[in-house]
């Protein structure tokens, strides 16, 4: 032991070597070696007889891809819902995060913290299940709740999806925007309504250009996590078809096609990333 | 601070909202475990308890339970060994490529799970000749917890600063002696949060799961996907998830604590 003590303490370069390799052959070698696997894989095609994959390297599935229109709808389609989830969420989250952090007392802020972190500790599965509960069609709870103002459920559909995904990612949302709002000075505010501008300038002049990089850090999750979604599509969705259920659908028949859809959400993640490096969103994390 | 009255109620109003927006549902999965109808009617016309006693009798449930609890584990364990060592290595070491180490350890969380799921399950399958099992589901779950352990890990090594390990090592201990003394318990309440967050990850994941863990393993989110459309389960399936509702408090009640503690040792 101390033989062992000693010659690491001595040689820096075996110390880092001990620390990095076995993180590194997990990262790369397992992770990242699987994903370019797979990534291959998308070149291949099969054997439609066998439905055995053939390692004949050919672009026929992207060929697929980019001329069938339905894929084509339904990458809009995803998209589409992935965005509207960022909208719902950024506007829901402003006023509470904005609430939270000036004007609560520090005591309550505390609880409302508590009350927002609890949530994302609650199953996945378990809340979209609740929304199928409340979503019911003819006796689902917010027809119960809300229909003496003359409230129809949706039904299982794209707006039960969008419902579904908002209420599922909202804290992602109001957390950093909490965090960029608690960082920004109180005198800002007060400068600004001390120069004659209204509570609505304030926010849109001061606040809103400062809070920005939190804004891109909450929209990483609620727009990456929705865009990759297929079990709340399956369960709340309807016949609803979102990206992600048709990789899942492929993934026993076709493999290789499944890997061709896979790239679209990787492409635009990696697009969106490389958008959102720019912000400084990724120290606000 | 100038804000109008007006605005304050506004405000308050949205927040409360967004509040009832955020509970309603959590609170109608745990009036629904005492629902005494067998398929779903709302709302409910008598309540019971008599779907408690039958879940946790159910073996189905508690297999899964206990699957999931090992996984969890399992994972957890590797990803704080993992990522405590490369929190280590990228904020007391130069070396080339540490720039992308925080790309790298957060590709798992930000790709979607139905990739990194089916990557992995073409891995190890096709190309190794593995078959799907608990080893797979640990292996899949660790990966995308390492990144909570490393970055707990890296911000409080970034906070402790290196001197107390240097007066340590200058009082002359070793390096093993002061990674025992100093170095680990004060990175204690650090590991624990990010072990507490790995737990967490890995006892919801489902999509990773689904193409990792193969016909002979259910983790409680696999129980609850393949019971969920079967109607004689429902009520089973309420009670399991009201108890994860209720659980959901403890790692906040968890995380207070840890928080306050820490604040009062920085006051006195």
């Amino acid at each position: 032991m101390q033989n062992i003590s000693n010659t690491m303490h001595k040689n820096p370069k075996l110390r880092l070597a001990a620390l990095l390799t076995a993180p590194i052959l997990w990262l790369v070698v397992a992770y990242l070696g699987a994903l370019a696997t797979l990534l291959v894989t998308a070149f291949f095609t099969i054997d439609s007889f066998t439905g055995n994959v053939l390692q004949i390297f050919n672009l026929g599935n992207f060929q697929d891809m980019l001329t069938d229109v339905a894929y084509k709808n339904v990458v809009l389609r995803t998209l589409g819902i992935a965005i509207s989830v960022t909208i719902i969420c950024t506007i829901l989250a402003i006023p509470m995060a904005f609430y939270m952090a000036k004007i609560a007392k520090p005591r309550s802020r505390k609880i409302l913290v508590a009350l927002i972190l609890t949530p994302l500790w609650a199953s996945y599965l378990v809340k979209i299940y609740a929304w199928r509960t409340m979503l019911e069609p003819g006796n689902g709870v917010l027809e119960w709740l809300l229909g003496p103002i003359g409230f129809k459920s949706p039904g299982f559909g794209g707006p039960a999806i969008v419902i579904g995904l908002s209420y599922l990612w909202l804290p992602y949302m109001i957390l950093p925007i909490y965090a960029g709002l608690e960082r920004l000075p109180n005198n800002l505010l007060d400068a600004s309504g001390d120069l004659g501008a209204h509570n609505w300038h304030t926010f849109r002049r001061v606040v809103l250009p400062l809070i920005f990089p939190s804004l891109v850090a909450g929209s990483m999750f609620t727009f990456s996590l929705s865009l990759g979604d297929y079990i709340t599509a399956t369960i709340i969705g309807g016949k609803l078809q979102m990206l992600g259920n048709v990789v899942y659908q492929n993934f026993s028949i076709n493999l290789p096609f499944a890997a061709t859809i896979a790239t679209i959400p990787v492409t635009i993640m990696a697009i969106y990333l490389w958008m959102v490096r720019r912000t400084g969103a990724l120290a606000n994390l | 601070m100038t804000i109008s009255r007006n605005a304050r109620f506004l405000l308050a109003t949205l927040l409360g909202i967004g509040l009832a927006f955020i509970y309603i549902p959590l609170t109608v999965v745990v009036i629904n475990s005492f629902n005494s109808s067998r398929t779903f009617s709302w709302p409910p016309t008598e309540l019971t308890t008599k779907w408690w006693g039958m879940a946790l009798d159910n073996t189905g449930v508690r297999d899964a339970l206990k699957w999931s609890i090992i996984a969890g584990l399992s994972a957890t364990f590797i990803a704080l060994l993992l990522g405590t060592a490369l929190a280590f290595a990228v904020s007391r070491y130069d070396f080339f490529g540490k720039d992308v180490i925080s790309l790298l350890v957060v590709l798992p969380i930000s790709l979607p799970g139905v990739v990194t799921g089916i990557a992995l399950n073409n891995a190890f399958t096709k190309q190794l000749g593995m078959s799907t099992g608990l080893l797979t589901v640990v292996i899949g779950h660790a990966t995308f917890c390492i990144v909570v352990v490393y970055n707990n890990a890296v911000a409080r090594l970034r906070r402790m600063g290196t001197s107390l390990q240097e007066a340590s090592m200058d009082l002359g201990a070793n390096g093993i002696t002061t990674f025992r003394l100093i170095t680990l318990p004060n990175m204690a309440s650090a590991l624990f949060a990010g072990g507490l967050l790995a737990f967490g990850l890995s006892f919801d994941e489902i999509v990773v799961t689904t193409f990792t863990a193969g016909p002979g393993i259910q983790t409680l989110p696999i129980w609850i996907y393949n019971n969920l459309f079967r109607p004689n389960q429902t009520p089973i399936v309420n009670v399991v998830a009201a108890t994860l509702v209720f659980i959901s408090i403890v790692p906040i009640y968890l995380s207070q604590k840890l928080s306050t503690d820490s604040s009062s040792g920085g006051r006195f």
